[in-house]
């Protein structure tokens, strides 16, 4: 497609923290469908983190308990010892299980809420208009589906649970520290607000590094994709040693990208397992200098209150790294939810239609809807304001009046087009390449829309008031591009109509030509077809879209360069498919090739976005205008 | 495989080595400090001495700020080492891939091939940080966390050790039961991206047949397969969480409960306990390390696997034994008895006995239908495959006999699916030769008819072009590529269907102006329009893998049937 987006570059997001809360809330709420998984989760995990806490202090209960009972002869030890034991074990338990309902559950709900949100997107991505999958790369919508969701997934299926855990840690620790001492408190809190600072100044590095680092492996892989693909052009120029120098930069960029980000994330480990350590000594000092000067009160209870106090601050030191280290996949996902919700926020196809297009019942003068396929169609046009329904028989009559179109505004494609297709009519486009062939039929079926001031009518309709689905119902396209999807020559064929027999396949087939070559193939109609059809050629591949297009049999029929990569002997063969599967149609055919031409009942000659000639192969040739140079421009030459 | 990849940390050596130095050291000072803690606690606070505070206090800060000096150097060194090696390994496989023949490339596929340039040496990279960091690392700490309980008790040390296989066993087992699961799930994650990028690429398809609800279905399906293998896979892997939390309790209570009765017997001290429940923490924790070391090694294997069969792939185009003085000298082709099938095992022939001569400035047309043969005969030229029986002379000199550059540099050929490269359309020219002046890639671009449409973008040569040049209509594009063959000035200049999209009139000036501006060169013109080779010195009919016929168009016209048919079915005239 020959428009716009030329140099269109695009910068890595960067995000605030009030977009990034607003995209958190968000996600947030995506998880909605699965609110009561995600209650039971965090609910558990707490429970989990609670009974680990009270575990931990239990313990330590025990183990007075067995100090002050050493080396006595209490006979009720032992059993005073099991009891205790029994409690203790109790508490595990509920731990372990809670902790194992939530790990299971958080499988269940990290991958079920992905396949939703990726059906979500897909189903949103099927509704944005052609213009959007024009102007976006490939590559880039992609990784929406994989890198993005992954990112997401990361954070619910190990960061939130992490995040809970450490945070009951966290609380209850400095619960008990408070409750020992707070002054001593005080001193762990200034060393556990350096940890907190060199943590957040970390985190955002890395985060930001391997934002950056995403991006240079995009770029790599980008550039591999590009190069592998062309390698034939490569070749053909010897221009290996160019892009291995420019594959050999593009890598250095990863590596410094790499070894910068990298370098962040590997150092936040000892530096804070050390600086707990810092922490430790510096409470045992100032502890120790605070008991004498006797702010900790009676001296025996500050020994005591001191032990307790070096143990909590080791405690604390590991659930505030397991914070650090999430922080930075909550920030990831984050930024995966943005170009997540960026996508799902794209307008869709704008579609203000309310006619439809109804199967109506054969051999009837009045027109009257049925359910079943009839093979005969009427637009169904319900008049608001009258309060009735008015049916219209479908005959494929489209005029264009006084149609503008450009795809970037100030560079006109169209520049007022007036053209009419009587029903069973054939029109043929012809002009240079980029005269705004192609346009004209992206605009019947309205993949692009036009202006305020064009309208085009079908069957006196104006298509601005037809449902979309229905308009496209009615037509169907083979363009130059052929695309085939994986799966067989038959699943292929039947795209054009799901509920096709196999008859009304064979017979497809048998329109577009195409038994001979498929009988060749060594499944026939069943055998698999992988990525794109690549283990076709393109005119065979051309015949399965036309064979797609037969199936489908609607009243009118757009072929855009249909058969100019095919030979011609195929294309005479062809074309006498074609010429079945044409008749009573209106045809718009877009063609180099005479051949394809010369029959058609008008034929507009198109330059710079303008008609400048309309009549049939005779009149036009009489005419000795543009045509008759085009034609016998190849005729003076022989 | 280490021994096959190591070679690749090249320039990074040192780093490589100072890492785990700089590891073991920071591992040393930090088993000293729990010791040193002890000392504070016991001999300090209890104390109440608080000389001895402060000493151990400042000993064991300075310990810690020398732990950290280490880590922070091993930090450093390690990754350095390791995106050095990626980055090595990644060149060494690209450079390799160039050397590829379409055979080769063909074996792997494109995108396996970007899959192993990224996530593969991605992984090989994550294992070599691991062996460097971790390998050394966890071992220290769980020797040393073992010695220490035995010095305290002997049995309860035997709680520890018995853990160790139990806890190494069931992780391999799981290993060996995940594995193949896994392999599944990336599967379907393959096919869940397959069914995004063919939805992205025919999307005008889709909306033509409002099959929106279809394709969305059919993605529910795959998304819906993803995430029941992804459910099945990590089932057991979630439970692992939850196995070590049980793990740890299991050893809590055995060693409150041994211990308590040893200390409550008198047969053990009472700090011993509070020492080994301390080390509980310690001890799982390296053992899980090492366990992940496996796992890891395990698991990048196969992406080390597949680094080194694409550094182990042997060209099957090779010049090794050219002659590099051998010069292209004059423009003839000469093909004898050639035949040739992409693939050795292949039944059938895709060209079979094809015998025929150009010399040197004649143009030449070969015609036939849709998958007769043509451009395999064209491609066997410049050697983008190499024949299978027979021989290919170009300048009356066996093509394999020349140096492969030397051989491309004298063959310009415009391909039938041509692509160009993201950067500007000077850029792109430029691929013909680099030093083209700005005048002669103006000539070339108005003999491919092309200068006048550069000219109407708005930043004209310097246009960005899209990647696979999306962002210029069929015709723009061929044009553009016929300019960059021509700015080459080959010797042999072979046109493969590459005017197709472009009007006739256009065609024809083009054809016209390139035999002007390249006479005295061979040309070789595929075409699906007669009137693109009729006056051509010798037409060739291919049909079906053979020569059909050989001769001019008048000659063909009275003597070839196939040719004739041709020619009828283009009478209409060609737009």
């Amino acid at each position: 497609m020959a428009h716009g987006g030329m140099g269109k570059g695009k910068g890595p997001a960067r995000l605030n923290l009030k977009d990034s809360w607003t995209v958190f809330k968000r996600l947030f709420k995506e998880i909605g469908n699965f609110r009561t998984h995600a209650i039971i989760v965090a609910v558990t995990i707490i429970i989990h983190a609670v009974m680990y806490a009270v575990a931990t202090m239990y313990l330590k209960e025990i183990l007075s308990f067995i100090f002050d009972r050493a080396l006595t002869n209490d006979p009720e030890r032992f059993i005073g010892l099991a009891k205790m034991m029994g409690v203790l074990i109790a508490l595990y338990l509920v731990s372990v299980i809670s902790l194992t309902i939530a790990a299971r559950l958080t499988l269940t709900l990290s991958t079920s809420m992905l396949c939703e949100l990726r059906i979500k997107m897909f189903k949103h991505m099927q509704n944005l208009p052609v213009s959007y999958f024009d102007n976006n790369l490939r590559g880039d919508i992609m990784s929406r589906y994989t890198n993005d969701t992954d990112a997401i997934r990361e954070l619910l299926s190990n960061g939130f649970k992490e995040l809970i855990h450490a945070t009951v840690i966290i609380i209850s620790v400095f619960v008990s520290m408070l409750v020992l001492s707070p002054l001593l408190t005080l001193v762990v809190v200034g060393s556990l607000v350096i940890i907190g600072i060199l943590v957040v100044i970390f985190t955002s590095k890395t985060g930001k590094y391997f934002i950056r680092i995403q991006e240079e492996t995009a770029s790599v892989n980008g550039y591999a994709e590009e190069y592998v693909s062309g390698q034939k052009v490569v070749k053909v120029f010897c221009h290996e040693d160019v892009i291995i120098k420019g594959f050999e930069e593009k890598s250095q960029g990863l590596r410094k990208m790499g070894t910068k980000g990298h370098t962040y994330s590997h150092m936040l480990m000892p530096l804070l397992g050390n600086i707990s350590y810092i922490n430790y000594a510096t409470v045992a000092m100032s502890g120790a200098a605070l008991a004498i000067h006797g702010y900790l009160g009676p001296i025996t209870g500050a020994i005591a209150t001191i032990t307790m106090f070096l143990q909590l601050s080791r405690q604390v030191s590991r659930p505030v790294t397991i914070v650090s280290q999430q922080f930075n996949s909550v920030m990831m996902a984050i930024a995966g939810a943005k170009r997540i919700f960026d996508m799902l926020d794209e307008p869709v196809e704008a579609d203000e239609g309310y006619v439809s297009l109804v199967n109506c019942e054969a051999r009837c003068d009045e027109i009257k809807e049925c359910e079943e396929r009839t093979g005969r169609w009427a637009w169904k046009h319900p008049h608001k304001q009258l309060g009735t329904t008015t049916y219209k028989p479908l005959d494929g009559d489209i005029v264009f009046e006084n149609v503008n179109f450009s795809y970037v505004e100030g560079k006109p494609v169209l520049k007022n087009v007036n053209l009419y297709a009587k029903p069973g009519q054939m029109i043929a486009l012809v002009g240079a390449t980029g005269a705004g062939k192609t346009t004209i039929t992206n605009l019947i079926n309205r993949f692009y829309d036009i202006p305020e001031d064009s309208k085009i009518r079908y069957d006196g309709i104006n298509i601005k008031k037809i449902k979309k689905a229905d308009l496209r119902k009615s037509m169907a396209m083979v363009l130059q591009d052929t695309h085939l999807f994986t799966g067989t020559v038959r699943e292929n064929i039947r795209y054009g109509k799901l509920d096709a027999t196999d008859e009304e396949v064979e017979a497809a087939v048998e329109i577009a030509n195409a038994t001979s070559f498929i009988s060749h193939l060594p499944e026939g109609l069943d055998t698999m077809l992988t990525a794109d059809g690549s283990n076709l050629s393109q005119g065979q591949r051309q015949l399965i879209n036309i064979a797609r297009a037969a199936i489908a049999d609607p009243p009118v029929l757009v072929l855009d360069e249909a058969t100019s990569s095919i030979d011609t002997r195929t294309e005479a063969v062809i074309q006498q498919g074609l010429a079945q599967l044409m008749e009573g149609k209106t045809v718009f055919v877009i063609a180099h090739r005479l051949s394809t031409v010369r029959n058609a009942d008008a034929i507009l000659v198109i330059e710079n976005g303008e008609i400048i000639e309309r009549g049939n192969h005779e009149d036009l040739l009489a005419q000795k205008g543009k045509y008759y140079e085009l034609f016998t421009g190849l005729y003076t030459w022989e | 495989m280490i021994r096959k990849l190591a070679p690749s940390v090249k320039q990074y050596k040192g780093y490589a080595i100072l890492a785990p130095i700089c590891v073991v050291l920071e591992v040393l000072c930090e088993v000293f400090i729990p010791f040193i803690m002890t000392k504070l606690v016991d001999n300090g606070i209890s104390m109440q001495n608080m000389q001895v505070v402060i000493k151990y206090g400042t000993v064991m800060i300075s310990l810690a700020i020398l732990a950290l000096g280490f880590g922070l150097l091993s930090a450093r060194f390690t990754v350095v080492a390791s995106m050095g090696f990626g980055a090595n390994l990644r060149e060494e496989m690209f450079r390799k891939v160039q050397n590829f023949s379409y055979a080769n490339v063909d074996k792997f596929s494109t995108g396996s091939l970007i899959t192993r340039f990224t996530t593969d040496v991605g992984f090989v990279q994550m294992a070599f940080t691991i062996l460097v960091r971790i390998a050394f690392r966890a071992p220290v700490m769980l020797t040393l966390s073992v010695i220490m309980i035995f010095f305290i008790n002997p049995i309860i040390a035997i709680i520890f050790l018995v853990s160790i296989p139990v806890v190494w066993g069931s992780i391999i087992l799981a290993a060996k039961f995940v594995v193949p699961l896994f392999e599944k799930l990336f599967d379907k994650f393959d096919n869940l991206n397959n069914r995004v990028k063919e939805n992205l690429g025919a999307i005008r398809v889709v909306k033509s047949f409002v099959r929106e609800d279809h394709e969305t279905d059919n993605f529910r399906h795959a998304a819906e397969d993803l995430k029941n293998a992804q459910v099945k896979a990590e089932k057991l892997l979630v439970y692992a969480g939850p196995a070590m939390n049980i793990l740890t309790y299991i050893i809590t209570i055995l060693v409150v409960w041994l211990g308590g009765i040893k200390i409550m017997k008198g047969e053990m001290s009472v700090g011993g306990i509070a020492g080994t429940i301390g080390y509980i923490g310690q001890f799982l924790m390296s053992l899980l390390m090492v366990a992940m070391v496996f796992v890891n090694l395990f698991m990048s294997r196969a992406s080390a696997k597949r680094v080194i069969e694409v550094l182990d792939e042997i060209p099957t185009i090779r010049d090794d034994e050219a002659d590099a003085n051998l010069k292209v000298k004059e423009g003839s082709v000469t093909f004898e008895n050639v035949s040739f099938k992409y693939k050795a095992d292949a039944e059938n022939d895709v060209l079979s006995n094809i015998n025929f001569e150009v010399l040197p400035g004649q143009t030449i047309g070969i015609v036939g239908g849709t998958g007769s043969g043509k451009s395999s005969v064209v491609q066997l030229i410049p050697r983008l495959y190499d024949v299978t029986e027979g021989s290919i002379k170009v300048g009356g000199i066996d093509v394999r006999e020349y140096k492969i550059d030397e051989l491309r540099q004298a063959v310009g050929m415009v391909l039938q699916n041509n692509t160009l490269f993201s950067g500007t359309i000077e850029e792109n020219l430029r691929w013909g030769d680099m030093d083209a002046t700005q005048e002669e890639i103006e000539k070339a671009c108005k003999v491919a008819s092309a200068h006048d449409f550069i000219m109407g973008f708005p930043d004209g040569y310097q246009s960005m072009i899209t990647q696979e040049g999306t962002n210029v209509s069929g015709g723009q594009k061929q044009r553009l590529c016929i300019a960059r063959a021509l700015l080459k000035k080959p010797k042999i200049l072979i046109l493969d269907d590459s005017t197709h999209a472009v009007d006739s009139t256009t065609e024809r000036a083009i054809r016209d102006a390139i035999k002007k501006d390249v006479a005295g060169t061979t040309l070789i013109i595929i075409a699906q329009r007669i009137a693109s080779v009729i006056d051509a010195d010798k037409i060739i009919v291919i049909d079906d893998g053979k020569i059909n016929g050989i001769g001019t168009h008048k000659e063909l016209m009275k003597t070839n049937d196939i040719y004739k048919e041709i020619y009828s079915s283009q009478q209409g005239g060609v737009m």
